[in-house]
């Protein structure tokens, strides 16, 4: 357990986190007005989302198995009747000054995220809920002097909220749990996870406690748009917080904003000012009901999430489990890792797939889908490998020529000559020419310097271009020395 | 007086289809009784060109064999609904200069089955009120004069614009919506007859809302017949509206066969208020005699909760209306009064657009739905709004139908009761329960007051048996052989 040392001793985090995920659809929750990304302001606008007088909500259907799919991917309940109530404020970029939510019977119930930690170690953090939502238009406010532009395109995309439990207590693990839920929004097909195009946001609730305690004031930080301002929203204001606890202050229930150009968060309104949302049912739409055969269809369509594959990377595949946890992050990630290991050795294409294929892909900026070198191609340098044709180390410099290249490695083998020198004659033929020649450093291993073999290897190698087959040099070697 | 704006819906539609006048002929007559009607305010907006442009491919169409069930018959169109490039004000000085882009689906039916818009009649601001006094656009006068003074009269509300223009036989019928007697009482008051069908026939699509959970719209007209020719083009199953039900949607003309023999008729004993004027109850009665006279059997029925309703209404109409209206904020369309903030223009704009009786309803809404008082007011309305749709359910165990009063009074006086909301209120008293349980009820002229105003009597049905409604408003027409005309006629 991470704890805060302050100058009256120790202080213990505990964090909640709100996320906004935008839901993967071709159409908003209640229009059918188009969701892409990126589109010119307001072209993307129904007369619903324009709250045009006499227009009526109708509930796209695919957001609501996008919910439940999340629900289900989150082991929550799936709640079959479930409400959508309007939460009603004034704001110029809210048309129907009021956006749909649901609050007191959400879509999906308890639920549960099993975090991988930095040290393996893995953590369950609970899910309250998760409801669905309208998202609002956006405010523009550098374009003119003295007034405001609205952007209604967002006007009325589908939002899930996904409301965790107070069960974090580090910014790691509040990174972490961003991190799993963003692998499992993403394996399930129902948020792309793009905090930077804003399709995730979270709201970070945080109090402070002296370990033991029962939980302390908490306040909201809202507007955090990526994992490291989240963790350096936590770690700030938990420090304001114990600052002002160990003062003996205490800490006002309020909101606050997060501002990514400083760092810093500022006091938005206090419980005091807190909106009165006057929450009611919805009287244009009915009670959201499900049948459960529907429910159960879903679930039978899921995709093989993180931890199950992780657990299958491992049990079946002989994986570390750190070497799983890396590889199931990203569901891509792991295809292309099963394409490579499939009918080969997993652990030798884990090793491969994680240091040289992810180091060349760091440094040229690609993506899988853009990378030079694919899946087939990977595998094939492994199939020279395990034949013996190339060794370990020229393989890499193979894999560098097939990044520069785009060749197969079996083409580039061939044509720079890269063939494994396995031939004992050829081998013995050069060990015997340097042993002549180097009367000395045969000395030396007789009189038991055992260190000076790795000098003959050497040797050889340098001779060879490092094709020799290093188990063939050494044997050789060794019988004729000994 | 045209000969043909003394015509029937029915009537008209048959003299079109034998062929014996042209939908020109009957439109150009009604634009005409429109133009003469003006001092009585019925509309807001007169559309003459537009109708006379819709007859002529009324008339052609006709003559192409393609003729819809209201094939070239004008009527008007209570400036709720949203009309295509037509302005659209609901009343409301907020909705300045706002021309829809589309058009609302009962409209849309109405057009489709070949009716020609006179124009967009008056109401109350966002429907609103019981007198049609909220307008932005002035009050509306009733046809009708009392004998003892002739002073003007209010035509009820908030559909007054719609049963004015039909009474005064401008139009052969109009829509209206009705959210707690909007469309019944202001009949009752004109002398017409108004149909409320079942919550969930009648699309909501393109209506401006008031309370959505009540709001119905609904047929105006001088027969009831008329109003179920009405109401089969209007109903329709809308999947733009998620409270729109997919039920078939019957011809309820032929449903009015006449015969009513054996059919049990409540009636509620808890309707029968203190201090209700002595005409009212004696018309009920009266009421009571026809429909025994006609076959049917009448039987005492409790519905407990009857009292509840008015207030249970004036929580929960309310508390939708404030958040309804809360998009009429100056941003998108409509009047923008300019501040030097968000807020400023927010309380600019809406402290101007919005009359007395918004403003108060908004505030009765706001409150009544705030944190600390959501329990008090607006849960225990819904819960009573249950019991209340409960005691509509047993009785229809044991009853067909339910006849009742439409108001409590016959039409009063043209800014009568402005400055006591309670007193206004209480004209739904008969009205509101039916709506709140979301059933169908007609209001059918049966008499006239001792100051020789009519007064109406309601059939309320089961839900989505609007024919049965029809057919016992039929036998009580029938019965009632109300012909009186309006002084404005006579004048």
């Amino acid at each position: 357990m991470a704890t805060i040392q302050g100058k009256t001793g120790e202080w213990e985090m505990v964090i909640g986190l709100e996320v906004h995920a935008q839901v993967i659809s071709n159409s908003k929750l209640f229009s059918g007005a188009s969701t892409a990304f990126g589109a010119e302001p307001n072209s993307q606008v129904s007369l619903v989302d324009a709250a045009m007088p006499g227009m009526l909500p109708m509930l796209n259907k695919v957001a609501v198995e996008q919910a439940v799919r999340t629900g289900l991917g989150l082991n929550a309940q799936i709640n079959l009747t479930s409400v959508f109530e309007r939460k009603n404020y004034f704001y110029a970029d809210l048309p129907q000054g009021y956006q749909i939510s649901q609050y007191l019977h959400p879509i999906v119930g308890e639920g549960t995220i099993i975090l991988d930690l930095e040290d393996g170690e893995t953590r369950e953090v609970g899910i309250e809920r998760l409801h669905l939502e309208q998202d609002a238009g956006k405010s523009i406010h550098d374009q003119h002097p003295s007034q405001s532009y609205i952007d209604l395109n967002r006007s009325g995309v589908t939002l899930m909220e996904i409301v965790s439990k107070p069960d974090m207590r580090s910014a790691e693990e509040a990174g972490a749990y961003l991190r799993k839920l963003r692998t499992i929004l993403r394996y399930l097909g129902t948020c792309d996870g793009n905090m930077d195009e804003g399709s995730m946001r979270a709201d970070v609730n945080l109090s402070m406690r002296r370990p033991g305690e029962p939980f302390g004031t908490r306040t909201e930080t809202k507007n955090v748009n990526s994992i490291r301002f989240v963790q350096q929203a936590i770690e700030m204001e938990a420090r304001r917080q114990v600052e002002v606890l160990e003062e003996g202050g205490e800490i006002r229930q309020e909101t606050r904003l997060f501002d990514g150009m400083t760092g810093k968060s500022r006091s938005m309104r206090s419980k005091e000012e807190a909106h009165d949302y006057r929450y009611f049912p919805d009287p244009d739409l009915l009670p959201l009901e499900l049948e459960p055969a529907w429910v159960e269809d879903i679930k039978a369509g899921l995709p093989e999430l993180p931890d199950a594959k992780k657990a299958r990377f491992v049990e079946t595949l002989g994986l570390s489990a750190y070497d799983a946890g890396v590889l199931v992050a990203d569901r891509d990630t792991a295809a292309f890792f099963e394409a490579v290991a499939e009918g080969r050795d997993a652990k030798l294409a884990a090793n491969w797939v994680i240091g040289d294929y992810f180091g060349a892909m760091n440094k040229s900026s690609a993506s899988l889908d853009s990378a030079p070198v694919d899946a087939a191609k990977l595998g094939g340098l492994l199939d020279l490998i395990a034949d013996g044709t190339i060794s370990g180390r020229i393989a890499k410099e193979v894999f560098e020529e097939m990044w520069e290249s785009g060749q197969a490695a079996g083409a580039i083998v061939e044509a720079k000559g890269l063939k494994q020198i396995s031939d004992s004659s050829e081998i013995e033929t050069l060990v015997d020419d340097i042993i002549a020649n180097n009367p000395k450093q045969v000395e030396q291993f007789k009189g038991g310097n055992e260190k000076i073999l790795g000098w003959f290897v050497g040797q050889v190698m340098k001779a060879t271009q490092g094709k020799a087959n290093p188990g063939m040099v050494n044997q050789v070697l060794r019988s004729k020395l000994g | 007086m045209s000969e043909f704006t003394k015509l029937t819906l029915a009537s008209a539609r048959d003299l079109l289809a034998k062929g014996e006048t042209s939908a020109k002929e009957l439109t150009e007559a009604h634009v005409a009784a429109v133009e003469a009607a003006r001092p009585l305010n019925a509309f807001i907006t007169e559309t003459p060109e537009k109708a006379l442009a819709m007859a002529e491919t009324s008339d052609q169409r006709r003559k192409a064999g393609e003729a819809g069930l209201l094939e070239g018959l004008p009527i008007g169109m209570k400036d709720l609904f949203c009309t295509e490039g037509v302005l659209t004000t609901a009343g409301s000085h907020i909705l300045d200069g706002f021309h829809p882009t589309y058009e609302s689906t009962v409209s849309g039916n109405l057009w489709n089955a070949g009716a020609v818009m006179l124009g967009k009649t008056n109401l109350d601001e966002f429907a609103m009120g019981s007198s049609n006094m909220t307008s932005f656009y002035g009050g509306v006068e009733n046809p009708w004069r009392s004998a003892s003074d002739n002073r003007p009269l209010v035509p009820g509300g908030s559909s007054g614009g719609s049963a004015s223009a039909v009474a005064a036989r401008c139009a052969l019928a109009a829509t209206g919506t009705d959210t707690g007697g909007s469309i019944r009482q202001p009949a009752a008051f004109c002398g017409i007859v108004g149909m409320k069908p079942t919550y969930g026939r009648c699309s909501r699509w393109g209506v401006v809302a008031f309370a959505s959970s009540l709001d119905q719209a609904g047929p105006m007209a001088r027969s009831v017949r008329d109003t179920a020719i009405m109401l089969r083009a209007m109903a329709s199953y809308d999947p733009k509206d998620s409270t729109s039900v997919d039920v078939p949607v019957p011809n309820y003309e032929a449903a009015m066969t006449g015969d009513i023999k054996g059919m049990k008729i409540g009636i509620p004993k808890e309707y029968r208020l203190d201090g209700m004027p002595d005409e009212i109850e004696a018309l009920w009665q009266q009421g009571i005699k026809w429909l025994e006279e006609a076959g049917a059997e009448t039987v005492e029925i409790s519905l407990p909760h009857t009292h509840y309703a008015l207030p249970t209404y004036y929580i929960i109409a309310p508390a939708e209306a404030s958040s309804n209206l809360a998009r009429y904020d100056g941003v998108r369309y409509g009047l923008r009064e300019p501040g030097a903030s968000l807020d400023e223009m927010y309380e600019e704009t809406r402290g101007k657009g919005f009359g007395a009786e918004v403003k108060r309803r908004v505030l009765i809404g706001t409150y009544v739905l705030s944190a600390g008082y959501y329990d008090a007011y607006y849960n225990k309305a819904r819960r009573v709004r249950s019991l209340i749709a409960r005691d509509f359910a047993k009785a229809y165990e044991t009853v067909d139908a339910i006849l009742t009063p439409t108001a409590p009074s016959p039409a009063f006086g043209l800014g009568d009761k402005m400055d006591d909301p309670i007193a206004m209120y209480l004209n739904d008293v008969f009205t509101v329960p039916a709506s709140l349980a979301g059933l169908p009820g007609i209001s059918v002229p049966a008499g006239l007051s001792k100051d020789g105003l009519p007064l109406g009597l309601q059939i309320l049905g089961k839900a989505f048996d609007e024919e049965t409604v029809f057919k016992v408003g039929g036998v009580l027409e029938e019965a009632a052989g109300f012909d009186a005309l309006p002084g404005f006629l006579a004048a």
